[in-house]
């Protein structure tokens, strides 16, 4: 039985809600060990923006009180921390953005709430990069979050990825159960690659986009990072829900996602795109790759060579579709209704000018103005709605490519995690974009995408494997990330520094 | 096509961006870069493909024209740079 404080935060989620059910231990005792776990890393890792232990403590108590009377809900008593990209009521904001320094909402998110309702606790927000644009966490306004992994040797802090860079360090390193992120080419599968940690992407639609701060709203897609692939699974079932208030929210019934794991994948068809062999992607992603193949074998499916050959077009797809939304959603940035607002201008051009100018940070600036070139008279036609239709041609790769397969089978990343600073990255816009190349062709084409810890590289730095799903089939991509997961027996944590 | 430094200056000045000289400069050669990248789109076939706006199939939901929710002034000015008596307070429009 768990005692010590330390014991308590390196359960799973799973675990502490059973336990907090069974009364091993309260939610007041496994919310202050997470609280005094944060207070002695946070200051090394950088994972959380807003500290809410108070509200942590209210709340705790309150599930304590229930838990006491066998009631609660699904998550009654469980710590996790929030993406400071969710609207939370009173609760300050920013997407880690300058423009929303000082942002309190006074509604929270519809993802947040379903949260809430099932009983969880808020620790505090966590870490990103600004407004979701970034693949290390090094745009954030409030400074770049750091990997609890190191390479074997080595004492240089590596990016813990991006966008969603907090929740994955959070994860981690034992300072949540679970952490909400969000994923507009990648940024919940890349950081749980990066860090050991477990992340998914449900299909589009499936999570209320309702109070989470938009960046490109047509790729825009909530989900957890977890410990586990059954926590994954746990928290998408809560975090899941028709929503009234975003009219892209899916109107069908949630499956009980928990109950795919564990069924046979005898005779499952896995394709195996011959498309995601990249030339100069390291051998030892290629052999992961391989092996989890064979562990899928191994476990009865059925492998399946297929091919998505406009997988290539993805990334330059992406870069004119999110920068053009992102243009026009950022444009409500104006320094009038809320937000930053520059000081000794008088002029109203003056002001939206300096205020975003002021406010904005140097990669979202420069997504803007791509955006707006894009879709600018004269290059509307060549760009964006060339864009839009080489969208439709990687759909349809996806679709035609389900008629003889269940599920697929991809490397996560094209790396493991690299040095914050890598000054290739900063110099060169489009080798940092290359980070999502595994993972950008799910969000284009609203699939479900997950990503599972699966080994180690030379360098002790975890790997992960991506599996993609029909769309609204997470119950499949569930349960074949759990039979990987269970064949990896990936169990290694990172050695703490801190 | 080559973006240059004037092209750069209208495109941030339609972004409602300003930008220092040397900025614009590096700006012009960051973009590009990515717009040389994004060229290789042109090799693929659109002949005939739709344009896809969304990866939902299915209608925009309808609702009732009803009012829904209201009287939240407090709220919506609650994060306003500058308010009087529940209004935003702006610079002058017209002069």
């Amino acid at each position: 039985m768990p005692n010590s404080s330390s014991e308590l935060t390196k359960l799973t989620l799973k675990a502490a809600v059973d336990g907090l059910k069974a009364k091993t231990f309260s939610s007041t005792e496994l919310t202050n060990a997470f609280i005094g776990a944060i207070e002695t890393a946070n200051p090394a890792l950088n994972a959380y923006v807003e500290l809410t232990f108070d509200k942590a403590r209210e709340q705790a108590a309150a599930s304590d009180a229930k838990l006491a009377k066998g009631e609660g809900g699904a998550l009654e008593g469980a710590p996790l921390g929030i993406k400071d990209l969710y609207c939370t009521a009173g609760v300050r904001t920013t997407a880690c953005s300058g423009i929303l320094e000082n942002f309190v909402p006074t509604y929270e998110s519809t993802v947040t709430q379903n949260l809430w309702d099932q009983g969880a606790v808020m620790l505090g927000k966590l870490n990103m990069d600004e407004f979701a644009m970034g693949s290390s966490n090094e745009t954030s306004k409030w400074g770049s979050v750091v990997n609890p992994w190191k390479s074997r040797g080595s004492n240089a802090p590596l990016t813990p990825g991006g966008s969603s860079g907090g929740s994955a360090s959070a994860v981690a390193a034992d300072l949540c159960l679970a952490a909400t992120a969000s994923d507009t080419g990648g940024s919940i599968r890349q950081p749980a690659a990066f860090t050991g940690t477990v992340g998914i992407k449900p299909t589009y639609g499936r999570c209320s986009r309702y109070g989470m701060v938009a960046f490109a709203s047509s790729l825009d897609q909530a989900g957890p990072i977890t410990k586990t692939v059954e926590d994954a699974a746990i928290m998408l079932q809560v975090m899941c829900s028709h929503d009234v208030k975003d009219s892209t929210s899916l109107d069908l019934a949630i499956p009980d996602f928990s109950s795919f794991l564990g069924k046979s994948v005898k005779g499952l068809r896995v394709g195996i795109p011959d498309e995601y062999r990249l030339d100069g992607i390291p051998a030892e992603i290629d052999a992961l790759w391989e092996q989890g193949i064979a562990w899928l074998k191994d476990a009865g499916a059925e492998i399946v060579r297929i091919s998505l050959p406009h997988t290539k077009y993805a990334l330059p797809c992406y870069y004119i579709i999110a920068p053009a939304e992102a243009s026009s959603n950022l444009a409500r940035y104006d320094g009038m209704r809320y937000g930053h607002r520059a000081e000794g201008v008088t002029s109203l051009t003056d002001t939206y000018e300096m205020s975003r100018s002021e406010g904005f940070g140097k990669e979202v600036k420069r997504r803007i103005m791509i955006g707006t070139y894009v879709l600018s008279a004269g290059f509307y036609d060549a760009y964006y709605v060339k864009a839009l239709k080489v969208r439709r041609r990687i759909a349809e790769d996806f679709t035609k490519a389900f008629e003889t397969c269940d599920v697929i089978l991809t490397p996560a990343t094209p790396s493991s995690a690299f040095e914050l600073g890598d000054a290739a990255k900063a110099a060169d816009p489009v080798a940092m974009y290359l980070n999502d190349v595994f993972t950008v062709t799910t969000n284009l084409a609203g699939l479900p995408g997950l990503s599972v810890p699966a080994g180690l590289d030379s360098q002790g730095l975890p790997l992960g494997l991506q599996v993609i799903g029909k769309a609204l089939d997470e119950g499949t991509v569930l349960n074949i990330a759990s039979v990987l997961e269970k064949a990896a027996g990936f169990t290694t944590k990172p050695g703490r520094w801190w | 096509m080559a973006i240059d430094v004037a092209t750069v200056k209208k495109v941030a000045s339609l972004s409602r961006l300003r930008e220092s000289d040397d900025r614009l400069q590096s700006l012009a050669g960051e973009l590009n870069g990515i717009l040389g990248w994004i060229e290789q789109l042109n090799e693929v076939d659109v002949t005939g493909v739709e344009p896809m706006t969304t990866a939902v199939q299915m209608p925009t939901p309808m609702r009732d024209d009803v009012v829904s929710d209201g009287d939240k002034v407090a709220q919506i000015v609650a994060n306003a740079p500058k308010t009087v008596d529940g209004f935003f307070v702006v610079p002058k429009v017209v002069e």
